[in-house]
């Protein structure tokens, strides 16, 4: 019925769309803007695999309308890198260890690592597991997943790329 | 054969720790999923679900569906049958046909009854909602054993029972056996139905062009010789479908077989003219996706004497496989090779009966049956050192196959490749710091815990021979299969590999270019691997079985093998000398006795490519080759009494693991996790590690979380991801892997299989584990899932439970 | 799994989102954080013709500590409720139970009133409330109000709430007796963030000689809303709450609660569970008091 008028930034670019109320977040990305990276596994918000950042938060992009969007900043796995054909620190380390098999998972999970790193840039095993805990990842069991973070948190500590690993923007 | 001992070769790339091929695309978000795929003038499919387990279908009104804005076709089973052929069975079962839509009856709570085209997904569910489907519902059967009494509903009445294969195999002297020993047990083990649940769905992306007569498919799949099940389930000529194994899958670990979404997407894409996509939404995939997993009841029966040698067995395993059969009823077949597990029982007795009933159908699940077969198994040797109250180590170590022993031939005529069973249990022991577990776990009993420790000894049959085909259905004799691998040099010198599937995360172009950089001494980095599509590609029979190792990585290898034997018969004939005087390094040619003397890989391409003059005489320019590889061991068919030899290679896991389970709750808390594991060479020992973490994640979840639950009414309890529980990070402990490797003698560089790795010894140990826990109170489990309620309740029903509650009631 | 289709308005004030719920004549309904309800109408179960979002008034955020009581405003999320130092220190029971909520990405939308509104059986932060004699404050197109938790929690996903009315705030009076004040929360779930299946919350208070002077208990799961055990408790009051004390403060307990069975766990084990978190909780809060002394 009501179609609504929404302005969003994503990963740094400012996108205009014409969107129905009932369009999530996540049919926006992929399906408006084409950014297909997020992924979505359940669409009722329990499998992580479409978490975004919004407004520098970890959510489920499954669980807000785009409309309830409207001027948010968005960063998506698209943004995480520092620029193109680069990888963020936190990229580089889940290549590192494998912390992907079907990859499906990882573009949230990459999304709920990096703002655990933002919040906590020295985090222990079990705060990864807390902040990694509404990501569910079929392939790995987790581990990988885990050393890759902490090998992150290290490697991030070492380079002062700063807690946030961000894209200069 | 190689002796199994021999020494781990000394490799260059393979074995060694390197960054997959694979990852780049992924953690930039770059995959090409299913659901990435968009193509002009899509429409968009949305599913009517039967809400009835069983029930006739008296009619279907399409009119309000059809006049909604936006909606293209409204589809019936009765118009998809009429127009395509029913979808293949693996058994001999010809009364029981199934189509991607039911016809006539609805015989499952979720079974799709038609299907609306869209210009949207969320028009297409509004469409859905419309259609008027009239029922008579029909009283269900949902019990298997239930199923088989003669007055049961019939599912499929053409068929006339519900029994849908059954056949009792005795593979030497049980009977004799079981009357000479000195102890008999039997009990009965129950794997309730789970299954792998990837996180993507299924989905499909079909489109007719007339012009061509080509129908073009892009799907999340992982299932053998699909373009050619899904060409002839539409009537067309196989090189009329051209499959896209480009796809990333995913995540599928076995169930991603969506031949009846495909068969009904390019039906509508050809009738409609226009670009269909059916993507599951995750309640469709829940219900109607048919990718459920192994139902089954085992009535075990175990002779030992007083050492506590196993001397024979008798399993009879009922398995509900739900409405439909496809290929999940071989999953009882599948362990007929591995049916003493890594044990040496002398004779066995199988009964295997696949029964059909009103429940969401089975598909292929990771282990392909060997993982509930594990567990009975595993329960019974723990049940054997628990009647003669011997270490459950002790137990094991006495019964496994010693190294000396392999190649080890089994009563059902499968013969195990090699082996080092009792220094892969210690290895494992060892990194547990078993000792120190058993104090751990005395301290927390004294301390008035439930604790336990779990062992478990398993196997992983690899390789994929299909020799389970003929075994359960004589007409069908599909002795074993080939995969192939396809090498290409271009003008610049870089290879290009082919393959003929798609991957669901197996790494499988980090396979080819590192075997293929072994092979030809190249950087695996600069080799590039690309899947096909199935009119290119040379022939496969895709990701299963845990089979690519040795038969994409062998069929790599000797195509890589046929490129060097080239290569260096155009360097010897440059440096005119014959070929056995010239050595090949790092893909130059060079002359044995003075290897400065050498021709460069740069220019032996320039000779193949350009300069043929420069060619041995007769040989084909162009630097190419291709190989196709069948199963080693594998092309027998069974012996009258069922005897064959099923996959070539056998990986072995042991598994320990410390649980603790709160009295009160019954929650189960997995402290420790060692497993160690000889899968023989890994060819990428990351791929393999993270292989078996996920497999004993995903054991974890079988054994303690994971349920398709049915209510009595047979309706589905757990279609959603709010009930159907995958086990998070915080669930799954730090796992711990000790490696081995005893090389198979029959691949090319000793691999073995090991995509099933973990998940097959996985639930095993953790019962092992729960059960040890239980076993001061003197309970046991024999059930999985193991939820925290059961052993609530199990608990709170012992006398001398010390909960801090007064039970009065 | 695509949401019916609806309409949508972002109300700009609580008197606007009263007058779009009133023009909606029930068919219509708040979001807030939606992340319970977005599910909801992604499977269809709910099907509201009109959405009015409550996100953007600014009159619905914050944490306020006055007058003896803390009052979190609606739309406050439950991280940053999590991340409250008022909170923490002054209803410190809200913050144990928040810890049980969803999970970090879950509580970065999930709200606190959103929460209270929808009145889940077991939800966490009902249970804190109610235990805290929490009160409901709340606006129509007439008048505001204030409702105690006990009677704004009606059954499951019931409230008192009329279809035009938004819940603006919850105010927790603070326990602020001499002595120590001690609280817990307990809860199993199967998997650490799914919803409980049972869970028991505990505010006691101790005088300096050890005796409890006053407790909450409450207990989710267990009915169709979260539960006062009020025999219980009495049980309690003016004990040093030992051993046989506790016994037989469950047992009441047990007697007065009647679960219910479903797919994942029967009323026998939702029972006794209970009984043995409350235990839990008891002891918890006791320790935490005594220190507190």
């Amino acid at each position: 019925m009501s179609a609504h008028q929404i302005t969003v930034t994503v990963n740094g670019r400012t996108h205009t769309a014409q969107v129905p109320a009932r369009l999530t977040l996540v049919d926006l990305l992929r399906d408006v803007l084409l950014l297909t990276g997020t992924h979505a596994g359940c669409e009722h918000g329990v499998c992580g695999a479409c978490s975004v950042l919004l407004n520098g938060k970890p959510v489920r992009s499954c669980l807000i309308f785009a409309v309830q969007a409207d001027g948010m900043d968005i960063v998506t796995v698209e943004g995480l890198a520092p620029e193109q054909e680069t990888l963020s620190i936190l990229q580089d380390c889940f290549w590192e260890t494998h912390a992907l098999q079907c990859g499906f998972c990882t573009p949230g999970m990459l999304i709920a690592a990096r703002a655990l790193l933002a919040e906590n840039p020295s985090p222990s095993e079990e705060q990864i597991r807390e902040g990694i805990g509404g990501n569910l990842c079929r392939c790995t069991g987790y581990k990988p997943i885990v050393d890759a973070i902490l090998l992150a948190a290290e490697r991030m500590r070492g380079s002062n790329a700063g807690a946030n690993d961000a894209p200069p923007d | 054969m190689r002796p199994p001992t021999e020494p781990v070769r000394n490799f260059r790339y393979i074995s060694k720790k390197r960054r997959t091929k694979e990852d780049r695309r992924f953690i930039a978000g770059a995959g090409h999923f299913v659901a990435d795929i968009s193509l002009p003038g899509m429409l968009h499919v949305a599913l009517v679900a039967s809400p009835h387990p069983f029930a006739q279908i008296i009619s279907i009104d399409t009119q309000a569906a059809l006049a909604l804005d936006g909606v293209k076709a409204v589809l019936t089973g009765e118009e998809l049958a009429r127009a395509t052929d029913p979808l293949m069975s693996g058994l001999d079962i010809p009364k029981v046909r199934r189509y991607p839509l039911a016809v006539g009856l609805a015989r499952y709570a979720g079974e799709w009854v038609a299907a609306v085209a869209a210009e949207s997904r969320a028009v297409a569910e509004d469409a859905a909602e419309l259609v008027e489907v009239t029922y008579e519902p029909l009283t269900p059967v949902l019990d298997p054993e239930l199923a088989m009494a003669a007055d049961a509903p019939i599912v499929h009445p053409d068929h006339g029972t519900n029994v849908l294969f059954q056949r009792k195999f005795v593979w030497g002297a049980v009977e004799s056996d079981f009357a000479a020993a000195d102890h008999t047990l039997s009990f009965r083990a129950r794997w309730n139905r789970s299954a792998t649940v990837p996180i993507e769905t299924f989905g499909v992306v079909a489109a007719w062009n007339p012009a061509t007569r080509l129908m073009d498919i892009w799907a999340s799949i992982q299932m053998p010789k699909f373009p050619d099940l899904l060409a002839r389930a539409l009537r067309l000529p196989g090189n009329a479908v051209r499959v896209h194994f480009d796809v990333d899958v995913g995540g599928s670990y076995g169930v991603k077989r969506g031949l009846k979404h495909s068969v009904l997407a390019g039906y509508l894409a050809r009738k409609l003219g226009r670009p269909v996509r059916l993507i599951e939404d995750r309640l469709d995939n829940m219900r109607g996706g048919d990718a459920h997993g192994p139902d089954r009841i085992f009535d075990m029966g175990v002779v030992f004497d007083r050492s506590g040698v196993i001397r024979s067995l008798r399993i009879r395993a009922v398995d509900n496989v739900g409405a439909h059969a496809g290929r999940a009823p071989f999953q009882l077949g599948k362990p007929v090779g591995a049916i003493v597990g890594p044990y040496r029982i002398g004779s066995v007795e199988y009964e295997a009966i696949s029964v059909t009933t009103n429940m969401t159908p089975q598909e292929a699940v990771r282990g392909f049956g060997q993982a509930p077969t594990n567990f009975a198994l595993e329960t019974a040797v723990d049940r054997v050192a628990h009647a003669l109250n011997m270490d459950r180590i002790e137990v094991r170590r006495r019964n496994l196959i010693r190294h000396e022993e392999f190649p080890y031939t089994i009563p059902s005529g499968s013969t195990y490749d090699s082996g080092d069973n009792h220094v892969v249990l210690d290895k494992a022991l060892e990194a547990a710091g078993y000792e120190n577990l058993l104090r751990r776990r005395d301290a927390a009993r004294a301390g008035g815990k439930l604790a336990g420790i779990g062992i478990v000894c398993c196997l992983e049959p690899s390789g994929g021979n299909a020799s389970f085909e003929p075994l359960f259905n004589p007409k069908n004799e599909t002795t074993t299969w080939m995969e192939a691998c396809g090498i290409r040099i271009d003008l610049n010198g870089a290879i290009i590999a082919t393959m003929g599937t798609s991957s669901s995360g197996q790494g499988h172009e980090t396979l080819v270019a590192t075997i293929i950089g072994e092979v030809l001494e190249r950087d695996p980095d600069t080799i590039r691997v690309i899947h096909s599509d199935s009119l290119t590609a040379l022939p496969s029979n895709s990701p299963v079985g845990s089979r690519m190792a040795i038969m994409l990585g062998g069929a790599a290898a000797k195509a890589a093998d046929k490129l060097k034997q080239a290569i260096m018969a155009i360097g010897a004939h440059r440096l005119s000398v014959a070929v056995d005087a010239v050595i090949y390094r790092d893909g130059d040619v060079g002359l044995a006795q003075d290897p400065a003397r050498r021709i460069a890989w740069d220019t032996i391409v320039e000779i193949a490519h350009r300069k043929f003059h420069q060619l041995p005489p007769g040989m084909e320019p162009g630097l190419q080759s291709m190989h196709v590889l069948d199963v080693p061991t594998g092309g027998a068919l069974p012996t009258a009494d069922g005897r064959v030899q099923m996959y070539p290679c056998y990986a072995f896991e042991a598994h320990i693991v410390y649980t603790e389970i709160d009295a009160i709750t019954g929650q189960v808390a997995l402290r420790k996790y060692v497993v160690g594991h000889d899968c023989g060479t890994m060819i990428n020992p990351d791929i393999v590690h993270g292989m078996t973490y996920g497999g004993i994640a995903h054991g974890i979840g079988a054994a303690l979380y994971e349920r398709f639950s049915y209510d009595e009414n047979g309706q589905l309890l757990s279609g959603s991801f709010m009930d159907y529980l995958i086990p998070s990070a915080h669930e799954v402990p730090d796992i711990e892997i000790v490696d081995h490797c005893t090389p198979s003698p029959l691949t090319a560089f000793g691999q073995k299989g090991s995509g099933e790795a973990g998940y097959l010894g996985a639930p095993a140990a953790v019962a092992s584990a729960i059960n040890d826990a239980l076993s001061p109170r003197g309970l046991n489990v024999a059930t999985l899932p193991i939820s925290a309620s059961m052993l609530g309740e199990l608990l709170a029903n012992t006398a001398n439970v010390p909960l801090p509650i007064r039970n009065d009631e | 799994m695509k949401a019916a289709d609806f309409d949508y308005s972002c109300a700009a004030s609580i008197p606007e989102v009263c007058r779009l719920l009133a023009s909606a004549n029930g068919e219509g309904r708040i979001i807030a954080g939606g992340q319970t309800l977005v599910p909801l109408l992604a499977m269809r179960l709910a099907r509201p013709a009109l959405l009015v979002d409550i996100n953007r008034i600014p009159d619905l955020r914050g944490i306020e500590f006055n007058d003896g009581a803390v009052t979190i405003k609606a739309c406050t999320t439950q991280a940053d409720a999590l991340a409250s130092d008022v909170i923490g220190k002054h209803v410190p029971l809200l913050a144990k139970a928040l810890r049980h909520v969803g999970h970090g990405q879950t509580r970065n939308r999930g709200t606190i009133g959103g929460s209270l509104a929808n009145a889940d059986p077991v939800a966490e932060i009902c249970m804190a409330a109610l235990a805290l004699d929490g009160e409901i404050l709340s606006q129509g197109p007439k008048a505001k109000r204030a409702i105690p938790c006990s009677e704004f929690l009606r059954g499951a996903m019931t409230t008192a709430l009329a279809f035009d009315e938004c819940l603006t705030a919850v105010r927790l009076p603070i326990w602020g007796h001499p002595g120590g004040v001690g609280s817990s929360f307990q809860e199993m779930s199967i998997r650490r963030s799914d919803f409980a299946l049972v869970a028991a919350a505990v505010q006691a208070w101790f005088d300096g000689k050890g005796i409890c002077r006053h407790i909450a208990v409450v207990v989710g799961g267990c009915g169709p809303t979260p539960m006062r055990a009020s025999t219980a408790a009495k049980r309690l009051i003016g004990t040093r709450i030992e051993e046989t004390d506790l016994a037989e403060a469950t047992r009441l307990l047990q007697e007065t609660i009647a679960p219910q069975s479903d797919s994942h766990a029967s009323a026998d084990y939702r029972r006794r569970v209970a009984g043995g978190l409350v235990m839990r909780a008891v002891l918890e809060a006791r320790q935490e008091a005594m220190e507190a002394i």
